[in-house]
């Protein structure tokens, strides 16, 4: 068979697509590993990182580089936020009352986005070069969100590995009841712990808003997927969803070579059905 | 150094401990024996602020622990093996031997401690790496001791350390425990293990039902007719 360079190139953009839906999965891992709560919210808080570096960039024009520093500050702080005045008060409340509260905050952020900055569709105009490597096609926007996406899961790396409170983090993930003989305050580290996943959130605006337009439903374009990457890896594992998230963002982008773009999230949602019923724990969870 | 007076906990509406006093001197060794279910566990776990105590008072060199926050009992030197080891297993020794010294007070002084549980148990030194879940028992129950001994107590809790483990690996595990306690440490051991605990402590409680039955010294409980007859099987 002739060397398929247009397989080559869906491959690489699947690997690019990758990079930003496994950033976008550790921290909603991070955040139920640690806290053992889903934000069904959380694409709604990259929702608001993408209309702060737009509104910074394009309407006040702060260089862009600082407006993402901003958006992510300003993210994670809004994730210490949600943790404060949502998620701890309901902390011993039944799984479902925390979903629901999580769900309605999904709700409210969406109305409040369009109540604020109404429904038109916002770009920040940025135009980055496409770069044309032996007949492929790769997007210079793409392979930097890919670039920093890996950096920041580095940066998240080295913090949970070599810090005090970063393996704190961890362990509070494993046996959060015993915390308390190892001087640990939990309520300090889910603090921590939302910030960290709402700084996350913060650093994939950046790296989304560069591609995508920003409108007050665009957190329902990724927020599924990558819910059901975080359950693909196993919920809460963190490297369970890296994996998970380059194994769909393949079938999205091979799938889309052959067929539709459309076929490959369907391909995508089929093995996605398929594995939980063979594997319903996910790719590295263990049955509890 | 510790004191226990007319201290009462549970769970929910179960209550497990109606009125327990006990003490620990400095330097001793005291074990606290019972059959299962009798609240020894519950014990431990009020001493080290895991479980709320509903009344009575909890002293530790006098000073009442009951007014400070549950994470920051480690800090007036009571350290915890809790039951069934209760290790990270998805961490690796070191980085558990680091929890240990998460305390503010223990952080600074994490090498310098790491060394000594090293030196302690070569063992963990060269299983430093390795994730904790995949050691064998008594490897466990050697780091949960050195994880305990990280965060720099003068008082050891230890529960049921042999419990789950092969009849050769449990003298081990024994040996380690005369091991600490010579080496200075005050111990307050619980075990269903009683002929061999016995062997090891000063002073041991008989537990049951969540009161404290009798108390003494190791040979006056392993010379009472009736705790022989219940506890020893001898």
């Amino acid at each position: 068979m002739a060397f398929d360079i247009y397989l080559l190139e869906a491959i690489i953009n699947g690997l690019l697509l990758g990079g930003v839906l496994a950033l976008l999965a550790l921290g909603l891992n991070l955040i139920f590993g640690v806290i053992d709560v889903i934000w069904i919210s959380y694409a709604e808080l990259v929702m608001l990182g993408m209309y702060a570096v737009y509104w910074l960039h394009a309407y006040y024009g702060v260089p862009l580089v600082l407006a993402g520093f901003i958006a992510i500050l300003g993210v994670a702080a809004l994730g210490f936020l949600v943790h404060y005045l949502v998620i701890s008060p309901i902390l011993s409340s039944p799984p479902i009352n925390q979903l629901l509260a999580t769900g309605g905050l999904l709700f409210f952020l969406q109305a409040f986005a369009m109540l604020l900055f109404g429904n038109e569709f916002r770009n920040i105009g940025l135009r980055l070069p496409i770069i044309v490597i032996a007949d492929m096609y790769i997007s210079f926007a793409r392979l930097l969100a890919f670039g920093a996406a890996l950096l920041g899961m580095v940066a998240l790396y080295l913090f949970l590995s070599r810090t005090f409170i970063g393996t704190a983090i961890r362990a509070v993930s494993q046996d959060r009841e015993i915390m308390a003989i190892m001087g640990v305050d939990t309520k300090k580290v889910y603090l921590i712990t939302s910030a960290i996943g709402g700084g996350l959130a913060g650093l994939a605006a950046c790296l989304l808003v560069l591609q995508y337009d920003v409108h007050p439903d665009v957190g329902l374009s990724f927020g599924p997927i990558t819910f059901m990457i975080c359950v693909l890896g196993g919920l809460g594992r963190l490297l369970g969803g890296f994996i998970a998230a380059f194994v769909m963002s393949q079938f999205i982008t091979i799938g889309g070579l052959y067929l539709d773009l459309e076929w490959g999230y369907v391909l995508a949602f089929v093995f996605f059905i398929g594995m939980m019923f063979w594997r319903p724990q996910g790719i590295l969870g263990t049955r509890s | 150094m510790l004191e226990l007076k007319s201290v009462s906990a549970g769970y929910g509406s179960f209550q497990a401990l109606f009125g327990v006093s006990i003490e620990v001197r400095r330097g001793e060794a005291v074990a606290v024996i019972g059959p299962n279910g009798a609240g020894k566990t519950t014990l431990m776990r009020v001493i080290s602020g895991l479980l709320e105590t509903t009344s009575g008072e909890i002293a530790m060199e006098g000073r009442s622990l009951l007014d400070i926050a549950p994470h920051e009992i480690v800090a007036t030197g009571i350290g915890h093996v809790p039951e069934n080891r209760r290790l990270f297993p998805r961490m690796t020794v070191e980085e558990n031997l680091k929890m240990g010294a998460f305390a503010p007070a223990a952080r600074g002084k994490y090498k310098e401690r790491l060394a000594f549980v090293y030196d302690l148990f070569p063992a963990m030194m060269e299983r430093r790496n390795q994730m904790a879940g995949t050691m064998s028992g008594g490897e466990q129950q050697m780091c949960a001791i050195g994880r305990a001994l990280m965060t720099g107590p003068s008082l050891l809790l230890m529960d049921e350390p042999s419990a789950g483990l092969a009849p050769v690996i449990v003298q081990q595990v024994f040996d380690l425990v005369r091991r600490i306690r010579d080496d200075g440490y005050t111990v307050l051991i619980v075990e269903q293990n009683v002929r061999q605990v016995l062997k090891l402590v000063d002073r041991a409680y008989l537990l049951e039902a969540g009161t404290v039955k009798s108390g003494g010294t190791a040979e006056e409980l392993l010379g009472s007719e009736s705790l022989r007859k219940a506890y020893v099987g001898i």
